[in-house]
């Protein structure tokens, strides 16, 4: 059955903000979080150069494949990553089973002071996505109901 | 598993194509970045091995434009083709919104074709989608070889249902928009379906909740 993932307002400032201030207080360059099919949810940080669209794809991609590893040594999952490169480094945390955050950073933080943060922000992140979960579990009115087929041809007729 | 952002008003959906090894899955992507306006198009990433097989997934980001305000963007995956890569396609599956199945049309490709929408049907059950039910398009590929299989043969064999389906030759482009359009198309108007039940589809008497006031 296809079931969607919809975030509102509210939710996503709070995401924002968690995001935001996890840059500043790991040191880092850039946060992102991204779901596990590979959409992008937010990002922080210098993220002016990045093409933000194809990492959250990667990513996704990266934690599918070492998910599937883990299954194979009858591990659950590797809930953190960590990918070191001569200036910048990854650390890729699982959140709540669902989001994956990714902190991009480099010599000015240390994976122990990022893996600190994460921590903390993994919790407040995992009461906004629990929340955002249950928002779309309720019924409620989608701009999506309403659509139709002339706006869907409209998009194709360029 | 369609992602609608309020916030930044985009609404992003995810297509994969399908298919036997070396039935043109990548060359269909490959087209279509090659004839989509900068604008309206991300970067194409091909995780492939030295011979360019496609080893993990091809990836590429479309925007159509608007419906009611929102972004429509679409994902286009592919998956390795090749039957050893059968752990790598279960992943690209997971929250898929629209499948297409592209279909080697010659003759000696049949068995093959065969196994891949079967391969398909199992890998899709597994993420908990039937295969008779989402948004799926067929696409008989290679239609400019001599040695290809009639489309009717095809179709007997690949496309019992009679799901929309289209000839295509990728390497030049034909059918390969239609087929992009269509299965777009049956995703958006399963986008609908889904919101007029409610939610993810769930449709039971919830309790009460005020309407919710998307901001933008």
């Amino acid at each position: 059955m296809s079931t969607q993932t919809v975030m509102y307002e509210a939710e996503y400032e709070q995401i924002k903000r968690v995001c935001d201030r996890l840059v500043r207080e790991a040191n880092a360059k850039v946060v992102f979080l991204v779901d596990k099919n590979g959409q992008l949810i937010a990002s922080s940080g210098e993220t002016a150069h990045l093409d933000t669209t194809s990492l959250a794809s990667l990513t996704a991609g990266n934690i599918a494949a070492t998910g599937g590893i883990a299954k194979l040594i009858n591990e659950k999952e590797f809930s953190q990553i960590f990918h070191e490169g001569e200036r910048d480094n990854l650390h890729i945390s699982i959140i709540g089973q669902r989001v994956i955050l990714v902190v991009i950073f480099d010599q000015r933080s240390s994976l122990g002071l990022v893996r600190l943060r994460v921590r903390k922000a993994s919790e407040e992140l995992n009461q906004i996505f629990t929340i955002i979960a249950q928002k779309g579990e309720q019924p409620g009115a989608s701009p999506f109901a309403e659509i139709s087929d002339d706006d869907i041809d409209s998009l194709f007729s360029s | 598993m369609s992602f609608i952002n309020y916030s930044s008003r985009e609404i992003n959906c995810k297509i994969v194509y399908y298919g036997p090894g070396l039935c043109g899955k990548t060359t269909n992507l490959q087209y279509v970045y090659n004839k989509t306006s900068p604008d309206a198009k991300g970067k194409m990433i091909s995780l492939a091995t030295e011979t360019e097989r496609t080893l993990f997934f091809d990836f590429l980001p479309l925007s159509l434009g608007e419906i009611r305000g929102f972004k429509t963007r679409f994902h286009l995956y592919t998956v390795p083709g090749q039957v050893f890569y059968d752990a790598s396609r279960k992943l690209i599956l997971k929250g898929v919104d629209g499948v297409v199945f592209v279909a080697d049309s010659q003759i000696e490709r049949m068995e093959a074709n065969l196994e891949s929408v079967e391969n398909l049907r199992i890998n899709l059950a597994e993420q908990g989608y039937d295969l008779d039910r989402i948004p799926y398009v067929v696409q008989y590929n290679k239609r400019d070889l001599p040695n290809a299989a009639s489309v009717d043969e095809l179709r007997r064999a690949l496309n019992p249902r009679g799901v929309p389906d289209f000839e295509a030759t990728a390497t030049t482009g034909v059918g390969v928009f239609d087929t992009l359009k269509m299965v777009a198309k049956l995703v958006l108007q399963e986008l609908r379906k889904g919101s007029e039940v409610g939610g993810g589809g769930g449709g039971g008497a919830g309790p009460s909740m005020p309407p919710r006031r998307p901001l933008g």
